[in-house]
């Protein structure tokens, strides 16, 4: 896990040190002087071999300094600090979306196997796996937002708001007004994992011999469903469950920008766009740090929650 | 010649099994002559600003002049949705390709010589996994500059991870076949084991992936180019939906004019699904029976 990131990291520092032009280009003002240029440039360490640079980019990553923004001259910590509470939010309100949704249509159309209703359910999820999440939000924005005005077209607050504290925030009502329809779009996208797994972990276990047992015990069919085999279904969709997270810290990049949510993934758009390499490099450390650790999660859940499968027997 | 034989009758035999390849396939080829076409299908050049006389055609909503409208720069956007299957096919194509060459490689390799080499490059398949991938096509394109060929090419070098893992799995099971063993006991080089004898038994499979790459390369330049980090020269579906955003076309409710680009886009993903879908059925016919 430690040597992904390392290496995750050292591609990262080699694409912004070898981009073509000068990385401080987006900071220095054409009026600035030669000179002044040679200062700024030994300020922030750029006149040193690359491999000095590099090291210390090691040293600074592994005790959490990850340099100053050039746009918003303010560190890179503090600007992403400000941002990552609201896509934590997102994340989480559109996670329990998806995963109670998905896990009980999972069920459903597990229950209606072979069925109309089946087909139209699947070829349904289809679609939401195949549309592209900013379109998503585009149509919902317009249809909600603009058309009948049930929703703030963008951003986290009302013009003018401002929060004393995190907490006046999460308890305000405006909040989750504007975390809605964002939160919304993300669980449409993320929804289908769950239902796909769900559907066919039931269809497994239901042709397991307790589940016959069940029902020849003349339980209902619901309690058997509930009780008996979707329980155990469950087990694969909570690893699946830590994937989705990486999932949906990368799919927050469009959906933020669509909906102008201020977090991390529009951060990244913007820093790329205005050049700021510290901020995107530092941004996109914190969305692959969260993904590689989500993987390495999901590894373990596994094993731990079904102890027939060791690490070893996925290989 | 017996390999390549081999191959085309097991792709061939596969699609006349299966009502979901087809569908997909036929999704792909109709998009395929929608950009051979282009030119003939399409009314107006997508670029140009239309006027009648001095009375520029700025935001019309449909009618018999302008199937879908125009924009709000007064360009035709059925003509533009009929030259974004351009950009999408060469897109999806382009990095579909270098996936399955990539992808495939990758896991012959690993699965045939198993040990250090395989445990190095299923090492350096997990870091690929771990990266972000719509970030880091950003990323890379943000700072290399917008082309289409940027995109494809941050496309290309994380792709290739999923079709690596999948064909290497199923190498390790091909190379225990007897005739695998025959093959080696003859004297046949790897070389010649690997791409003669293993190879075709998971072409079928890489095909598949392959497929599947191009719905999602398709739907990552829609995004990329959504974000503004598109290739500016270019109209592509991706294009259109920014374009679309960026001039309030939400506010003003066209919804013809955003509805139908990301309608294409979601065709091109659900095609590959399709494929992967049937071809499931066939590779694990197991699945057919529950």
């Amino acid at each position: 896990m430690i040597l992904t990131m390392w290496v995750i990291a050292t591609i990262l520092f080699f694409i912004f040190r070898l981009m073509p032009g000068n990385p401080l280009v987006a900071y220095i003002d054409p009026t600035f002087t030669e000179e002044q240029q040679q200062i700024l440039l030994k300020q922030f360490g750029l006149d040193q071999p690359l491999w000095y640079q590099y090291f210390v980019f090691l040293k600074n990553l592994g005790q959490g300094e990850l340099g100053d923004s050039f746009f918003f001259r303010d560190s890179v910590v503090n600007v992403i600090g400000k941002v990552l509470p609201n896509t934590i939010y997102l994340m989480l309100l559109s996670l329990l979306l998806a995963y109670t949704i998905g896990i009980m249509s999972g069920i459903y159309l597990a229950w209606k196997r072979g069925e109309r209703i089946e087909t139209v359910g699947i070829v349904l999820t289809l679609f939401t796996r195949a549309a592209p999440q900013f379109w998503v939000g585009m149509i919902l924005l317009a249809v909600f937002s603009f058309r009948f005005g049930l929703f703030p077209s963008g951003g986290a607050s009302a013009a003018g708001t401002v929060y004393a504290s995190e907490w006046e925030k999460l308890l305000s009502p405006s909040f989750y007004h504007h975390l809605f329809l964002p939160a919304l779009t993300l669980a449409i996208y993320l929804l289908g994992l769950p239902l796909l797994l769900m559907r066919s972990n039931m269809l497994d276990v239901m042709k397991e011999a307790y589940v016959d047992m069940a029902s020849m015990r003349g339980l209902s069919k619901l309690r058997v469903m509930l009780k008996y085999a979707a329980r155990n279904a469950c087990l694969p969709v909570v690893t699946a469950m830590a994937v989705g997270i990486g999932y949906a810290m990368g799919g927050n990049v469009v959906i933020e920008t669509v909906f102008s949510w201020p977090g991390l993934g529009r951060l990244l758009v913007k820093a790329v766009s205005t050049s700021d390499y510290p901020l995107a490099q530092g941004a996109f450390i914190l969305i692959a740090g969260v993904m590689v650790i989500m993987n390495f999660v999901a590894d373990l859940l596994y094993s731990i929650l079904d102890p027939r499968v060791t690490l070893e027997n996925r290989r | 010649m017996g390999a390549i034989k081999k191959t085309v009758a097991g792709i061939s035999g596969f699609f006349r099994q299966d009502k979901f390849a087809v569908t997909g396939v036929l999704i792909y080829l109709f998009f395929l002559l929608i950009a051979i076409l282009a030119p003939w299908l399409a009314p107006y050049n997508p670029h140009e600003m239309i006027r009648e006389g001095s009375q520029f055609m700025f935001n019309r909503p449909p009618d018999g002049q302008f199937i879908l409208g125009t924009t709000n720069m007064g360009r035709d956007i059925f003509s533009q949705l009929v030259y974004g299957a351009r950009p999408a096919l060469t897109v999806g194509f382009s990095a579909a390709f270098f996936v399955m060459v990539a992808g495939t490689l990758v896991g012959l390799i690993a699965g045939y010589y198993r040990g250090k080499v395989d445990q190095l490059l299923m090492r350096i398949t997990d870091i690929a996994f771990g990266i972000p991938f719509t970030p880091f096509v950003i990323v890379l394109v943000g700072f290399l500059g917008p082309s289409i060929w940027n995109i494809v090419m941050a496309m290309a070098l994380l792709l290739w991870r999923d079709t690596a893992r999948v064909i290497r799995s199923q190498v390790l099971t091909v190379r225990e076949r007897g005739f695998i063993e025959a093959a080696r006991v003859s004297g046949a080089s790897d070389l010649r084991i690997i791409f003669i004898y293993i190879a075709p038994n998971i072409l079928p499979l890489s095909f598949l992936y392959g497929s599947l790459a191009i719905g999602w390369a398709i739907l990552t330049e829609a995004a990329v180019s959504f974000l503004g980090f598109g290739d500016p020269q270019v109209i592509s579906w991706g294009y259109m939906l920014n374009d679309a955003y960026v001039s309030q076309a939400l506010s003003r409710g066209a919804f013809y004019w955003f509805i139908p680009p990301g309608i294409c886009v979601m065709l091109a993903v659900m095609a590959g699904f399709y494929i992967g879908r049937g071809s499931e059925e066939i590779l694990h016919p197991r699945l057919k029976n529950n």
